[in-house]
């Protein structure tokens, strides 16, 4: 049976962004019976029961982060709704606010509902134009329809949706950097704890969710959980700390496909099925040397690399739930994006373009952080000149090994993500960065790319 | 008692609140660090204080698996600290019942190492022109923790230096570690917010913002907060290598908020001054006024030689000649001896004493009180309102021991007399000590009409409407240039001790009151704290505190 799409149900339909059309399929219905029939504590404790997890990239357990809000605060609590999407190759947030803002705005208000919130934030990336302006047009029409503002209904309840546009940073999508980006001040993360359940904006209680999040709350609130719970993969029992991956997940295929595509799958589906079935395959009829399974900072699988026990299958059948890229050494699934790059392109290329952004993007606090990306971008730009030493890929290894929070040195988890890609496309590919090292040849597109020197 | 382990080492911490690095340095292990800093906030980005942490708890050590930042890491009943040093440590403390497999310190060591290898790659490495080296914190901690040798081959970042951002403070901009510690000085202390950090990633950079210079009053203590060579004072660059200055413990005479100081100086001469941290006294910082001030003691002005006027002219005075003015003031009908509150508990002590003796009814005065606009509160807001809590006060109150003076004055005559309401009074003979550090609080407190006394000794430092009366100038000394205790403003008392000597033909001030007394031999601050001790027991604590500590409240009378 083909999977009928949840999420992206409406996208492209005629008056898919209007309220009447969003009224039209059943919309906004789910919020008003939750004002009506149900505490905010039921909605936090359905919503932590379905076992949804964020789709931000860390995919922290929804309801569980709501709980850990401040019992009985006398307010304000914040909500602010991460739609920074910044991550290289991902796009599935803007499908929904460009076209569902509805879907999105109806999650925020039954989320907002549930943690006590009168007031969210919207932090959008400033290049999303189209997505401001649906989004703004989807909040003025809810304010004039009397499903913003005071006394909703009746029901007391007040929220106000604030949209904040962001000026360009990729640091800003991390949640304590987008907090500091909304009170005015320069996207530098803060150090935690306190988390901002306990202290964030202003100082006060708040929530951070991403977009896809916030639809996926629609949906579990409309349709229940045994419907979240049908999809998906169940808890690995080998594994303790999994708390599942359900639910549908929207994928965007990017790279050398033939069809780069947001798509909408039940949580779990193969690289290969992605790439082959719905990507269209590897263009040019090339075959696929690596895949991100979830932006740049998951890593590298390696499309040929048997899995071991596994008879026949490689790190290009690994599925893609929050626990299938751990398994080949990736950082997770992060936001669900995956890149494609073909046989006739050079890893040495790709690591070098990984590491301009890594070290553009670094916020620059920490210093192993903004030293390590430097360096590994120094190092892949030697290594694309033809000038690289042997030495160099031990010493990126070391580096990115040792930046992150995992390891402890850093605040936030952007160095985790700079040093992922460095360190498995090294222990992946291995031999072709040795291959190069030894005949010095120069990367063909080393004359285009020029260092970014800039900020 | 709540008890923390730092390398095995068990340290009761109370009631108290503390992070890593607090609890170590209370074991006696120094966590190296850079952007930690006890007056500023947290931002644990430097992470060079990294350690290793878990928790005692029945007879067992978990430690957690990664390393973690001391500076931001509070600890609590039964935590145990594993620093770098952990090879270090006493071996005569019993080990902690670590797991078998764990090698304390083993971590922390390499990603300390490591933290120095990033701070290095784009570091200028310029050490022997660099007026930091020798009390720099990247050298130490290179040499102390860091990697041997530089695995970096590529091209250093090389930003261009800022010596425009201030007036006073030059940036080495290549040689910033980015701790960001004069950023959030002049935002949390002084609160003008001058200094920001621009860029992304390894281009970051400091800066000022267009057109808004780092010009504050307490400006100058982010080249104390500096912990490399970053930034500089443009009063002391190039001027000494830091290892030939000798460093005392003074306090500053600037204002009565009476700054705790180090004095570094060579071949008796001042070269610059730098905060002592005191809670008692002003905290951490001290203010640029007083900071870049001191230039006075070597000023050519200053008057180094005793001079007595002769039919008009000035020659130069005798030592010799002491006894004798001595006899004249003594004869003297109506005589005056000014106290001036530049004069430490000592020296007011021991002049009001010897001019008691030598003239019976010798009125003490309060020599003129500098004051200068309003005290001046700190941090401010952008439009320069001061803001609470309040982190730093220079006070309009421009002279560092009133309190101390008048406490002398009211033992020996049992009342403060001001200078004001004494000028205008006839007198016959008038014996003024100052050591102001310029003459302009001296002219402001003389009358325009003023009929000279017949016998006018002036002992200061520069000439003033008054000494250009006098009959005999007598050559001062300056704070740098004593022993001595000052009460600061809010009545506490700081010992200090002689930074620099005098010119060889200033007589000091505690000296002058030992030779007027007819005492025989040289002067010491000891025998006069003992003399103190019995008379004013507010100050028995000087005989027996070693100078210069953190200084001692005293509860003075209020006059
Ligand atoms: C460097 C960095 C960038 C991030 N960018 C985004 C982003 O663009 N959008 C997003 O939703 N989460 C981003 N995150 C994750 C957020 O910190 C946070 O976990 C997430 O917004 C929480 O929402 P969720 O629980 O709904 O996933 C980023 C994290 C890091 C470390
Ligand atoms: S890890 Fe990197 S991006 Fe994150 S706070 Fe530190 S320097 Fe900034
Ligand atoms: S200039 Fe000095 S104090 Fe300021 S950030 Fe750089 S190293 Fe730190
Ligand atoms: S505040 Fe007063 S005592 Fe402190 S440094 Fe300035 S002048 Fe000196
Ligand atoms: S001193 Fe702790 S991170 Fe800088």
């Amino acid at each position: 049976m083909p999977f009928e799409p949840i999420l992206l149900a409406r996208i492209n339909k005629p008056n898919s962004i209007q309220l009447n059309g969003y009224r039209a399929d059943g919309g906004y219905a789910t919020f008003e019976r939750a004002l009506r029939e149900k505490q905010p504590l039921e909605v936090v404790t359905q919503v932590k029961d379905s076992g949804l997890r964020g789709r931000g990239g860390a995919g922290f357990p929804t309801g569980l982060k709501w709980t850990f809000l401040p019992k009985d605060h006398p307010g304000p609590i914040y909500l602010c709704i991460n739609a920074d999407e910044s991550e290289p190759c991902t796009y599935n947030n803007r499908i929904l606010m460009e076209k569902d803002p509805h879907q999105v705005l109806e999650g925020i208000m039954i989320s907002s509902y549930a943690i006590r919130s009168e007031c969210a934030y919207f932090y959008i990336r400033y290049e999303y134009g189209d997505a401001y302006r649906n989004l703004q047009a989807a909040i003025d029409e809810c304010y004039a329809a009397g499903l913003l503002g005071k006394n909703i209904h009746g029901s007391g309840f007040n929220l106000d949706i604030y949209i904040h546009r962001g000026a360009g940073a990729y640091i800003c999508g991390e949640e304590t950097g987008l907090i500091e980006s909304i009170e005015g001040k320069r996207a530098w993360p803060r150090i935690k704890p306190p988390f901002p359940a306990i202290e964030g904006a202003f100082r006060k209680p708040t929530i951070v969710n991403n977009v896809e999040t916030m639809a996926c709350v629609t949906q579990i609130l409309r349709r229940g959980n045994d419907w979240f719970k049908s999809m998906g993969v169940p808890p690995d029992p080998k594994n303790p700390r999994d708390a599942g991956s359900y639910g549908p997940k929207l994928y965007t295929i990017a790279g050398h496909v033939n069809e780069p595509k947001c798509v909408e799958l039940p949580m779990g589906v193969t690289i290969r099925e992605l790439v082959e079935k719905h990507g269209g395959g590897v263009w040019k009829g090339r075959k696929a040397k690596s895949v991100n399974p979830g932006g740049l900072s998951m890593g590298f699988a390696k499309c040929d690399l048997a899995l071991k026990g596994e008879d026949g299958k490689t790190e290009y059948d690994i599925p893609l739930d929050f626990n299938g890229p751990g398994k080949i050494g990736c950082l997770g699934l992060g936001t669900a994006a995956i890149t494609v790059i073909d046989d006739q392109t050079s890893m040495v290329d790709v690591l070098h373009n990984v590491c301009q952004f890594f070290s553009h993007e670094s916020c620059g606090q920490c210093t192993p952080c903004r030293e390590g990306t430097g360096w590994m971008l120094k190092i892949t730009d030697r290594l694309r000149r033809g000038q690289g030493r042997r030495e160099d890929l031990d010493v990126l290894v070391d580096v990115a090994d040792r930046i992150g929070m995992m390891p402890g040195t850093t605040i936030c988890g952007l160095a985790d993500g700079a040093g992922w890609p460095v360190k498995t496309a090294i222990r992946k590919f291995r031999q072709e960065f040795e291959d190069v090292i030894r005949s010095g040849a120069k990367s063909v597109h080393s004359k285009s790319l020029q260092l970014v020197d800039a900020h | 008692m709540p008890t923390v382990y730092v390398n095995d080492k068990p340290v009761e911490i109370g009631t108290e609140k503390l992070n890593c690095v607090q609890v170590a340095a209370k074991a006696g292990v120094e966590i190296p660090h850079y952007c930690y800093h006890p007056a500023l906030s947290v931002v644990a980005s430097c992470r060079m204080c990294l350690i290793e942490m878990g928790d005692l708890k029945d007879g067992k050590v978990t430690m957690q698996p990664k390393v973690l930042p001391g500076c931001q890491t509070p600890v609590k009943d039964g935590s145990v600290i594993v620093t770098g040093d952990y090879a270090k440590r006493d071996a005569a403390t019993k080990a902690l019942p670590y797991d078998a497999a764990y090698k304390p310190g083993e971590k922390t060591q390499k990603a300390q190492a490591d933290t120095l290898e990033g701070l290095l790659l784009n570091h200028p490495l310029d050490c022997p022109v660099c007026d930091k080296a020798g009390e720099c914190k990247l050298q130490d901690y290179s040499f102390q923790y860091g990697h041997g040798e530089s695995r970096m081959v590529d091209t250093k970042n090389t930003p261009a230096n800022k010596p425009e951002i201030s007036s006073k403070i030059t940036l080495f901009t290549d040689r910033c570690i980015l701790c960001t510690r004069c950023v959030r000085f002049t935002r949390e202390i002084s609160g003008t917010s001058e200094l920001q950090v621009v860029g992304r990633g390894h281009h970051e950079e400091i800066d000022v913002f267009p057109g808004y210079p780092l010009e504050n009053k307490l400006s100058g203590n982010v080249v104390d907060l500096c912990p490399v060579g970053a930034l500089g004072s443009k009063d002391f660059l190039y001027t000494q290598r830091v290892w030939y200055l000798k460093t005392t413990d003074n306090v500053c005479a600037g204002c009565s908020t009476g700054c705790s100081i180090h004095t570094d100086a060579n071949k008796d001469i001042v070269y610059r001054l730098r905060p002592r941290p005191n809670p008692a006294a002003q905290g951490d910082f001290m203010c640029d006024e007083g900071r870049w001030g001191y230039h006075y003691t070597n000023s050519p002005d200053r008057i180094t030689r005793p001079l007595s006027r002769e039919n008009g002219a000035l020659r130069p005075f005798d030592w010799a000649g002491l006894a004798k003015l001595k006899e004249s003031f003594g004869a003297a009908k109506k005589a005056v001896a000014v106290l001036s509150p530049f004069l430490t508990v000592e020296e007011a002590y021991r002049l009001g004493t010897a001019f008691q003796s030598i003239h019976k009814d010798v009125r003490l005065v309060l020599g003129p009180v500098p004051v200068v606009g309003e005290d001046d509160l700190y941090p401010k807001d952008v439009k320069g309102r001061a803001v609470t809590p309040t982190k730093f006060i220079i006070h309009a109150e421009k002279c560092p021991n009133r309190r101390g003076v008048e406490s002398v004055l009211q033992k020996l005559q049992g009342e403060v007399i001001a200078f004001a309401s004494a000028v205008n009074q006839p007198m016959d003979a008038l014996w003024f000590t100052g050591g102001y550090p310029n003459a302009d609080a001296v002219n402001a407190a003389m009358p325009d009409n003023w009929t000279a006394a017949k016998l006018l000794v002036v002992q200061d430092l520069f000439h003033s409407k008054l000494m250009k009366a006098a009959t005999t100038i007598l050559p001062a000394t300056t704070a740098f240039e004593k022993d001595g205790t000052f009460v600061n403003h809010s009545g506490l008392a700081q010992s200090f001790v002689k930074a620099i000597k005098a010119p060889v033909e200033v007589r000091s001030e505690l000296q002058l009151g030992y030779d007027l007394a007819g005492k025989k031999g040289l002067a010491t601050v000891a025998a006069v704290r003992k003399d103190l001790a019995k008379e004013m027991p507010q100050y028995a604590s000087l005989e027996v505190v070693a100078p210069a500590k953190a200084g001692s409240r005293l509860e003075l009378a209020t006059v």
